[in-house]
C-alpha cells in the first residue's frame, strides 16, 4: 500500500487553478505573499509528479512516524453505544501522539526542497507546534512557533517540548490570545520573511494553496483507512466521523472516500457551551461564508465582518472559521456536520477511557460523542471508523482543573 | 470629477507631491477621528486614508493592530464611520475639506459581509473617494474594480517588493487613482532604514504606468521624505500617527489631535521645502 500518491486516488480534481473548491478558497491575502504562494504551489506540484520526493516522505511516514496507524474495533464502546460497530482509526499512535505530523513531515520536506533555511508555524492546541518543532529537528531547520498565551497555559506540556525539541516558541498576546491570533501573528511574520522562511500551516485553512496541500498530506488517514477497510471487511465502511475545527484530519479522512456516496460522512464541530455567541466554535453549523485569514469559507463573525470571539473546551477545535473544502462539501451535502457541546466531548473522553484503555484528546472526543449517537441510529452489522487524531495525554491538566482534581 | 484624479492633476500642474496620512476611524473614539481629519487638513496633508478597523488585520503591524483593537473595543461600528465621514462632509461648504479625497484602507471581510453593493453606496454616499483593500489582490478584485468604477470610486491596489515585474504591470493596469507601493516585503510599521533598492524600483515601475504612485509602509521620517520624494507622487505615513493616537490614554483628546497635527504639519513642510528646491 502506497502511503502517498496523493490527487489520482483520491479522485480529486479540486482546487482549481485559482484555488477554489466550489465557491470557496481562494487567495484573499496580502499582496505581499501572493509570490510566495505562487511559488510555493508550483514546487508542490513538482514535489507530488517526483517519485524521488514521494518515496522519501513514505519512508518516513513508515520508519519515524509509524505509520500506517492501526484500525481497532472498539468493543465495549461498540457495547456502550449499541449499535454499529466502532472503529478507531489510531492516529494518536503516531510519533508525536497525533495526525499533524502527517502534514508537518511533508511540509518540513518541502520547505527543505525549495531551500528555506527556517520555518515557522502557528499552534492551537500545540500539536501542530510540537510535529512541527520535531520535523525541523529530524531535518536541521530552525523552528518558530506562534501560540496564543491563553492556549500556552492550556497546554504547558506541548510548549515545554516544543522547546526542548529547538523551537523558539513565541506568545500571542494579541485579540483572544488563541489559535486565530497565532495564525495572524504566524502571517505577519511571513510577510516579512517569505524569501527564506517557510510557513507549515497546519490545518486545511489559509489562502490556496495550503488547504489543498494539508489535505494531501492528510490523505493518508484516508488511503489507508479506506484499504483496511476493503482487507478486514471486503466493503467500505458505512460512516466515517472525524472532528473539525480547523479541519485537517477531518480532511483526511474523508477525501478519499468522498467519491463514495455509500459513505456517510459526519464532521463534529466544538459546540462549547451552546449555541449563543461567543460559547462555541461550529463556524460550519452557526457561520455564514466569509473571509477569515486569506480563505473565503463558513466563518463565525458579526454582522460588519469583524471575527467573533469563539470557546471549546478543546484547545485544537477554538478557531472561528474553518477549511475551505468543507464548506464546499457542506453546501454540496456532502458532508454533514454537527454540534458537541464541551460536556458531551467530555463525557466522551471519559468513556474511551474507562471502556477502551485510551485516553483520547479533547478533539476526537468531539467525534467519538458523535459517534455515540450515530452508531444506534446506524444499527447492527453496520461499521463506523471514527478518527481518533491525537492522545490525550496534552490534555490531562486542563480535564483536572476543570473537574477541580489537583495533579 | 473624482478628488483623487483632480488631486493629482492639481499637484502634477504645480510640480508637488501629495502627504497622505493614516489614521484608524474609532480610536480613541469617532468624534477624535473626525477632530483630526479636519486638524491634518489643517496642517497640509492633502489626503486622508482612514483605517477601517478589523480584527485580524495580518498586514498591520503592532501598531495599527493595537490601533484597531481599540477601536473595536470601543464598539466601533462601520454604520458610526460612514456617520462620522458624511457628517464631515456635510459641515464643510467651503476650505479645502471640500476638495481633500478620503479613502479607506479596509478589509474584504468587511467588504463582503456588508454586500459590496451596499458597502461600495455607503461609502459613496457618505463622501469616499477611493479604497485600498489590502486583502483583496488583482486576481479576486476585478468584480470590485468593476463596481467601484461604475460608483466613481477607485480602486488603489498594492505593488511589493515581491510582486513579480510581468505582476506589478497588470496590477497597475486594474488599478485607478493611485498605485499604491509597499516599500518593504512586510508588515506596517515604522522602520530606521528602507531597502535601497526602493527608489530603483519606483523609478521602474513610473516607466510602465501614467498613475501617479504613492509609497506607504516604514515612512516616518523627513529624512524618509527626501530620499523617496523624488519619485514618488505621493508619500504615506501610518504607524507615526496611529502609535500618537495611544496617548490618548494619558492625554487629552484635544492635545492628541494637537500633537499629531505638528507632526504631520512638520512633515508637509519637509516636503514643500523638498518640492521647492
Amino acid at each position: 500500500m502506497s502511503l502517498t500518491s496523493p490527487s489520482e486516488s483520491t479522485g480529486h480534481q479540486l482546487p482549481d487553478a485559482l484555488g477554489r473548491f466550489g465557491a470557496f478558497g481562494g487567495r484573499f491575502v496580502p499582496e505581499t505573499l501572493m509570490d510566495a504562494l505562487s511559488q510555493m504551489a508550483e514546487e508542490y506540484e513538482r514535489a507530488k509528479a517526483d517519485p524521488e520526493f514521494q518515496a522519501r516522505l513514505d519512508d518516513y511516514l513508515k520508519n519515524y512516524v509509524g505509520r500506517p496507524s492501526p484500525l481497532f474495533l472498539a468493543e465495549r464502546l461498540t457495547r456502550l453505544a449499541g449499535g454499529a460497530a466502532i472503529y478507531l482509526k489510531r492516529e494518536d499512535l503516531n510519533h508525536t501522539g497525533a495526525h499533524k505530523i502527517n502534514n508537518a513531515l511533508g511540509q518540513v520536506l518541502l520547505a527543505q526542497r525549495m531551500g528555506k533555511i527556517r520555518v515557522i508555524a502557528e499552534t492551537g492546541a500545540g500539536q501542530h507546534g510540537v510535529a512541527t518543532a520535531t520535523a525541523c529537528a529530524l531535518f536541521g531547520l530552525e523552528c518558530t512557533v506562534y501560540m496564543g498565551e491563553e492556549d500556552i497555559r492550556r497546554q504547558k506540556l506541548n510548549v515545554f517540548n516544543m522547546k526542548t525539541l529547538g523551537a523558539t516558541v513565541v506568545p500571542v498576546t494579541t485579540g483572544s490570545r488563541t489559535l486565530r491570533d497565532a495564525t495572524n501573528e504566524a502571517m505577519r511574520d511571513w510577510m516579512g520573511s517569505s524569501r527564506q522562511t517557510h510557513y507549515t500551516i497546519g490545518s486545511v485553512v489559509g489562502p490556496h494553496p495550503f488547504p489543498m496541500i494539508v489535505r494531501d498530506f492528510q490523505a493518508v488517514i484516508g488511503r489507508e483507512t479506506r484499504a483496511q477497510c476493503l482487507e478486514r471487511f471486503a466493503r467500505l465502511p458505512d460512516c466515517v466521523i472525524a472532528c473539525v475545527g480547523g479541519g485537517s484530519n477531518a480532511a483526511g479522512i474523508f477525501s478519499p472516500f468522498v467519491q463514495d456516496p455509500e459513505v456517510e460522512l459526519v464532521g463534529a464541530e466544538a459546540g462549547g457551551r451552546g449555541p449563543q455567541a461567543g460559547a462555541h466554535a461550529a463556524s460550519l453549523s452557526q457561520g455564514r461564508p466569509g473571509v477569515l485569514h486569506g480563505s473565503f469559507s463558513y466563518v463565525l463573525q458579526d454582522e460588519d465582518g469583524q471575527t467573533q470571539g469563539v470557546h471549546s473546551i478543546s484547545a485544537g477545535l477554538d478557531y472561528p472559521g474553518v477549511g475551505p473544502e468543507h464548506s464546499y462539501w457542506k453546501d454540496a451535502g456532502r458532508v454533514r456536520y454537527e454540534s458537541i457541546t464541551d460536556a458531551e466531548a467530555l463525557d466522551a473522553y471519559q468513556a474511551t477511557a474507562r471502556s477502551e484503555g485510551i485516553l483520547p484528546a479533547l478533539e476526537p472526543s468531539h467525534a467519538l460523542a458523535q459517534a455515540l449517537k450515530e452508531a444506534p441510529r446506524l444499527g447492527e452489522g453496520k461499521v463506523l471508523v471514527v478518527c481518533l487524531s491525537g492522545r490525550g495525554d496534552k490534555d490531562a491538566y486542563e480535564v483536572a482543573r476543570l473537574r477541580g482534581e489537583p495533579i | 470629477m473624482n478628488r483623487i484624479d483632480a488631486l493629482f492633476a492639481r499637484l502634477k500642474n504645480e510640480g508637488r507631491r501629495a502627504l497622505l496620512p493614516f489614521i484608524t476611524a474609532g480610536d480613541p473614539d469617532l468624534p477624535t477621528t473626525a477632530a483630526l481629519i479636519t486638524e491634518l487638513v489643517a496642517c497640509g496633508a492633502h489626503m486622508i486614508e482612514i483605517g477601517i478597523p478589523y480584527s485580524d488585520p495580518i498586514a498591520d503591524g503592532p501598531v495599527i493592530a493595537a490601533s484597531y483593537h481599540r477601536a473595536l473595543e470601543r464598539g466601533t461600528r462601520l454604520v458610526h464611520i460612514f456617520q462620522t465621514i458624511r457628517t464631515l462632509r456635510a459641515e464643510t461648504s467651503s476650505g479645502p475639506l471640500t476638495v481633500v479625497p478620503l479613502v479607506t484602507m479596509v478589509s474584504y471581510a468587511i467588504i463582503h459581509r456588508r454586500g459590496m453593493d451596499r458597502f461600495l453606496r455607503e461609502a459613496v454616499t457618505a463622501g469616499i473617494d477611493g479604497l485600498i483593500v489590502p486583502d483583496l489582490p488583482v486576481e479576486e478584485s476585478e468584480g470590485l474594480a468593476h463596481q467601484a468604477m461604475a460608483m466613481d470610486l477607485r480602486l488603489i491596489q498594492l505593488v511589493t517588493p515581491t510582486t513579480p515585474r510581468d505582476r506589478a504591470i497588470r496590477i497597475a493596469q486594474s488599478t485607478t487613482g493611485f498605485l499604491y507601493y509597499v516599500s518593504v516585503a512586510g508588515i506596517t510599521g515604522e522602520r530606521k532604514a528602507l531597502p535601497p533598492e526602493l527608489a530603483e524600483n519606483v523609478a521602474w515601475l513610473r516607466t510602465q504606468t501614467v498613475l501617479p504612485i504613492c509609497i506607504g509602509f516604514g515612512i516616518s521620517t523627513s529624512e524618509h521624505f527626501r530620499t523617496l520624494a523624488p519619485v514618488a507622487d505621493g508619500l504615506i505615513v501610518g504607524s507615526a500617527l496611529v502609535k500618537r493616537l495611544a496617548d490618548a490614554e494619558k492625554l487629552t483628546r484635544a492635545q492628541v489631535v494637537q500633537d499629531i497635527g505638528r507632526f504631520v504639519a512638520k512633515l508637509a513642510s519637509a516636503l514643500n521645502d523638498i518640492d521647492a528646491s
